[in-house]
């Protein structure tokens, strides 16, 4: 046994000040956030520089092959990827580093002359909106779906949903995007499908007109569908298992004995309880979407961030590949930090056991 | 090793046992006869039926017919002698990356629930630094920079970027585990390390370790069929991925008469990934009678 007396308690000192801020819920994460994108930058250092067979190597030899003097691909190649190629390789890296952190991503190879950040920022908003807007359907349809599904279990609603919801998990999302153009374009001929190459129509203004929103919504409504489809499934089918958890627990027979209506416990008892878990799902499922829009945005010509990926891909566009490939990662790595805090607003037992550690 | 031939015996029982109460559920039933014959058309298929080397102009793009069930291709080619044929790819890769990324994974996952402590603690901080990086644009350019030529190359790549997420997922069942009754019997006992890892701790994982294998298999398929897709692995062997792709390339997308030949390595694809699900998730009902309908 041991007493606790008042001299036992410490002063708080500056060292716990630092230690109270670094134990901290949104600190912690955010530090765990950087260390991811500096993780990621530094395998894109190894895959463009240090590795055997790296990105420089590939790209010096084919400018030689194109009749460049080896000497002056080499030049090439270095002012393309924005490196100093007679530096050692711990100051390469932290000249890389610091051209990331200042937003240098170097030129474009194929398409001569343009900055890889000038094509990502002209890119990157149509992927926001497809994967952003595809992530709320999914999520809203995910969870009412999932709690019928839980209710209404063993009757055949149940069983159709949960086989279905299996059946669209199974699937690949290029798949589902192939086959979704096959049918939805081709044969049914419901949808244009070469109309609706690109985000928008060409000759159209961007701004908040009607006409605007409308062009743009014909563009992604079969993306859209394709991204719901492919992962609303899992959604439906945690959505449901947790319903089914949580309609166990002892608080909610006690809310039946006390009497409460079916709407109030569904939504204040059960569903509150039974959707928290999914925000945490949030994360994979940004990172899932994300990676399917490499495929499906190439799939449906639609120009954003995965497609450009795609495309530098085929090119062998090596300064772009590692532009693009940063920035996909940052954005998943920040929307999940995003996640992360939402969740510890929803759910303060996330926040305090981060603050007792 | 007497542990480990004990384990391989109960592995053997409980997999008899497993597969008697599998035969009562229909789709697990369905999924385990459905991936057990496309694995065997595509092994033995080849030898029996080996693929055409000529083209047939006369014979482009038609539909089924009694000669040729599944259509024909761009080449005039019968596309149900292609499936059988461009199975193999597939089945391996899947194969490979799904167990070889599950024995990683027990290994560090079971490695970092035991010892515990700052160990435990920093692996799974790097294992969830891992999960938030988006995988499949990885892959892809870690692919094209490695220019890789074959699928056993391609699928210790897959396996070696997927096994932390499953690492983490055998981590936490080794944890839940590792405080039942059964296991701190054993402890006190001293039973030894190895007999309670083979004997008491891997069998009542097995089913967690199947359906999670199944579901990598699948998740490498996608990535395989989308990294062919995209050009990255190379066309040299004709497997249903590269069969799409190249459909998709000659325009048959925009034509409907050549349905046929994207439709029929779509199926293909598609089946082998719902017979492989409908098992995993009706091994997951056999094993957890919370999950069983009441039927």
């Amino acid at each position: 046994m041991t007493t606790i007396t008042a001299s036992s308690v410490p002063e708080p000192t500056w060292r716990d000040g630092v230690r109270k801020i670094a134990s901290s819920y949104l600190v912690r994460r955010l530090a765990k956030a950087l260390f991811s994108i500096w993780l990621v930058a530094t395998i894109t250092f190894f895959v463009i520089r240090a590795m055997p067979g790296n990105a420089i190597d590939i790209l010096m030899q084919d400018l030689t092959a194109q009749g460049v003097s080896p000497d002056d691909a080499r030049n090439q190649a270095a002012a393309l990827m924005g490196i100093d190629l007679d530096q050692p390789l711990p100051e390469q890296y932290l000249d890389y580093l610091s051209n990331v952190i200042h937003g240098n991503l170097g030129h474009s190879y194929r398409s001569a002359g343009l900055q890889v950040t000038t094509m990502i920022t002209t890119v990157l908003p149509w992927t926001l909106f497809s994967v952003g807007l595809s992530l709320l359907i999914t999520f809203v349809v995910g969870i009412v779906l999932g709690s019928i599904m839980a209710y209404k279990r063993d009757t055949w609603i149940d069983h159709l949903l949960s086989n279905l919801a299996a059946t669209l998990d199974a699937i690949s999302p290029y798949l589902i995007g192939l086959l979704a153009i096959l049918f939805f374009g081709i044969i049914w001929k419901l949808v244009p499908i070469t109309e609706m190459r690109g985000a928008m129509s060409s000759g159209m203004k961007p701004g908040f007109t009607i006409a605007f929103l409308a062009d743009i919504f014909k563009h992604v409504r079969v993306l859209l569908l394709v991204y719901v489809l492919s992962s609303v499934g899992s959604w439906m089918l945690q959505m449901k298992s947790n319903t089914v958890a949580t309609l166990g627990e002892d608080y909610v027979m006690v809310a039946r004995a006390r009497g409460l209506t079916d709407g109030r416990i569904l939504t204040a008892y059960v569903g509150r309880n039974a959707t928290l878990p999914l925000f945490t799902r949030l994360a994979i499922s940004v990172g899932f979407i994300v990676g399917g829009s490499v495929l499906l945005e190439t799939l449906f010509t639609y120009r954003g961030i995965g497609f450009l990926l795609a495309h530098a891909i085929s090119e062998r566009d090596y300064p772009v590949m590692q532009g693009v490939f940063l920035i996909i990662t940052m954005s998943v790595i920040f929307s999940n930090l995003l996640a992360d805090y939402v969740y510890g607003w929803l759910d303060p037992r996330v926040r305090i056991s981060g603050e007792e550690n | 090793m007497a542990a480990v031939r004990d384990f391989l015996t109960s592995f053997w029982q409980e997999g008899v046992k497993t597969l008697k109460i599998l035969s009562r559920n229909k789709m697990g039933l369905f999924g385990l006869l459905m991936t057990t014959l496309i694995i065997f058309v595509s092994f033995v298929g080849p030898l029996i039926w080996p693929p055409e080397t000529s083209a047939n102009v006369k014979e482009i793009n038609k539909g089924s017919s009694p000669a040729h069930w599944l259509g024909t291709d761009f080449q005039g080619q019968d596309n149900l002698r292609k499936i059988v044929n461009g199975g193999k790819d597939i089945v391996t890769i899947a194969l490979v990356t799904g167990v070889l990324s599950m024995l990683i994974a027990v290994i560090v996952g079971s490695f970092s629930a035991f010892i515990g402590g700052r160990v435990d603690s920093i692996l799974m901080d790097l294992v969830n630094v891992w999960l938030t990086i988006p995988k499949f644009p990885l892959l892809a350019v870690l692919a094209t920079v490695l220019a890789l030529k074959d699928v056993v190359t391609l699928s210790v790549l897959m396996a070696i970027l997927d096994w932390p997420a499953l690492a983490r997922q055998v981590r936490s069942q080794v944890l839940s585990l590792k405080n039942r009754e059964y296991i701190e019997a054993a402890v006190m006992l001293d039973l030894g390390t190895p007999r309670i890892l083979f004997r008491e701790l891997l069998p009542n994982m097995m089913s967690f370790i199947a359906i999670s294998t199944i579901f990598e298999m699948t998740h490498a398929i996608y990535q395989q069929t989308g990294l062919v897709f995209l050009g990255i692995v190379p066309y040299s062997s004709a497997n249903w991925g590269v069969m799409i792709s190249a459909a998709e390339r000659r325009g048959v997308l925009f034509n409907p008469q050549a349905a046929w030949s994207i439709l029929a390595p779509i199926a293909a694809i598609v089946l082998f990934q719902l017979a492989l699900v409908s098992f995993a998730r009706s091994l997951d009902e056999v094993f957890n009678p919370r999950l069983r309908s009441s039927a």
